[in-house]
């Protein structure tokens, strides 16, 4: 009797999110929106190469709800990627592998992240209206 | 390429529920996935209601509990039952471990209970290991030297040296790490994975072998090792609680250290 075609167990569908995945899965996605956002300054800086017309019209973007959410979250990606990407930088030279450690690293990365990004925008905010 | 989705033979189905006598105070249900090569038929997951009053603590009481009473075709491996052989491994309430290892009351609410993750099965729980035990006969898993052994002795080793392989020997080779890994999950065929490269680490580490140059050559790939992008599911999961993702970063720094 010929084997059937066996099927494949279930991975992604059944295994638990945690820290340590779901982390590694957000340093890849900022890693991937950073990129896009590249293209985005690129574009700012070109609408204020072309002009003071072409300016206004990004910066009205920019300053509209969905321009200040695409803000707000780069500036968390930015963040997020750097403090992970210190923790990378740690474990290449072989420190913090012990599982408490991975947990404290990992929840300092996302309380920082997000630390940061209100302290910058707090910072950025004052600076406008001062 | 990644596939994210189960293929269509592998999408998994409703099962059978095997209802606990009425009466029953302490109920658990374990949902196990199935499946049988001789039916036809896609995996499905079936329902059995145990009577915790009747049953061991461990999980792999309950399952040798369902199979005695209720479905003798109920497929797994098991030896030991006391997390030395690796036999039991298997997905327990969604992450890697020996069933022999993992209490009932550790689960809430239901115990749902897979194969190791991404893995082609062979029936119900049991996965097919060739894959991973051809990787593991590819890192050469024993002592290698070149100088002549002492006439009169075996080969010496300090107590510092030998305290070096603690965390690597006690490894049973279950595959819970390896099989949690995504990058395993996605590169299986290439990338060693977890549980292997602790071992090409635990024999690069032993002050005795005198191949680790070779060793490492045979890592330096940009699959074999460098698959590993430290995202430490394994080391999350390991039931033995040792340290692969670690055993992986020791590997990566002594090949920068001997450029």
């Amino acid at each position: 009797m010929s084997t059937p075609t066996r099927p494949l167990s279930p991975h992604l569908q059944i295994y638990k999110p945690q820290l340590t995945s779901v982390l590694s899965i957000t340093h890849r996605a900022t890693g991937v929106a950073l990129s896009a956002g590249a293209i985005f300054l690129v574009i700012w800086l070109a609408a204020a190469a072309a002009g003071p017309a072409r300016y206004a019209q990004v910066n009205a973007f920019l300053g509209s709800w969905f321009g200040m959410l695409l803000l707000i979250g780069w500036t968390w990606a930015l963040f997020f990627h750097l403090c992970n990407g210190i923790r990378h930088l740690a474990w290449d030279v072989g420190w913090g592998f012990e599982l408490p450690q991975l947990h404290a690293s990992g929840w300092a990365v996302v309380a920082g992240s997000v630390a940061l990004t209100v302290i910058a925008w707090a910072a950025g905010l004052l600076a406008m209206g001062g | 390429m990644a596939e994210f989705t189960l293929p269509a033979n592998s999408k998994i189905g409703e099962g059978k529920t095997h209802r606990a006598p009425s009466g029953t105070k302490r109920i658990k249900t374990f949902k196990i996935y199935r499946w049988n090569p001789d039916d036809g038929q896609n995996p499905r997951v079936d329902s059995f209601e145990i009577d915790l009053d009747q049953c061991a603590p461990m999980v792999l009481d309950a399952l040798i509990k369902i199979k005695t009473e209720i479905d003798t075709t109920v497929t797994f491996r098991r030896s030991c039952r006391e997390g030395i052989c690796g036999s039991c491994a298997m997905n327990i309430d969604g992450t890697n471990t020996l069933a022999c290892l993992k209490p009932i009351d550790e689960i809430k609410g239901d115990a749902k209970i897979y194969p190791l993750p991404h893995m082609l099965v062979i029936k119900d729980l049991v996965p097919d290991l060739t894959v991973p035990y051809a990787q593991y006969a590819s890192i050469q898993p024993w002592l290698q030297t070149e100088s002549a052994p002492p006439p009169d002795a075996e080969r010496r080793q300090s107590e510092a040296e030998r305290a070096k392989l603690d965390g690597l020997w006690e490894c049973v080779l279950c595959f819970c790490c390896s099989t949690s890994c995504p990058s395993y999950w996605w590169n299986g065929e290439r990338y060693l994975g977890p549980a292997i490269l602790l071992q090409a680490y635990r024999w690069i580490a032993d002050s005795r072998d005198e191949m680790a140059g070779e060793r490492l050559d045979n890592l330096e790939d940009p699959f074999r090792l460098y698959r590993c992008h430290t995202i430490m599911n394994c080391t999350k999961t390991c039931p033995k609680g040792l340290n692969p993702g670690k055993a992986i970063a020791e590997i990566k720094k002594m090949m920068v250290m001997r450029r």
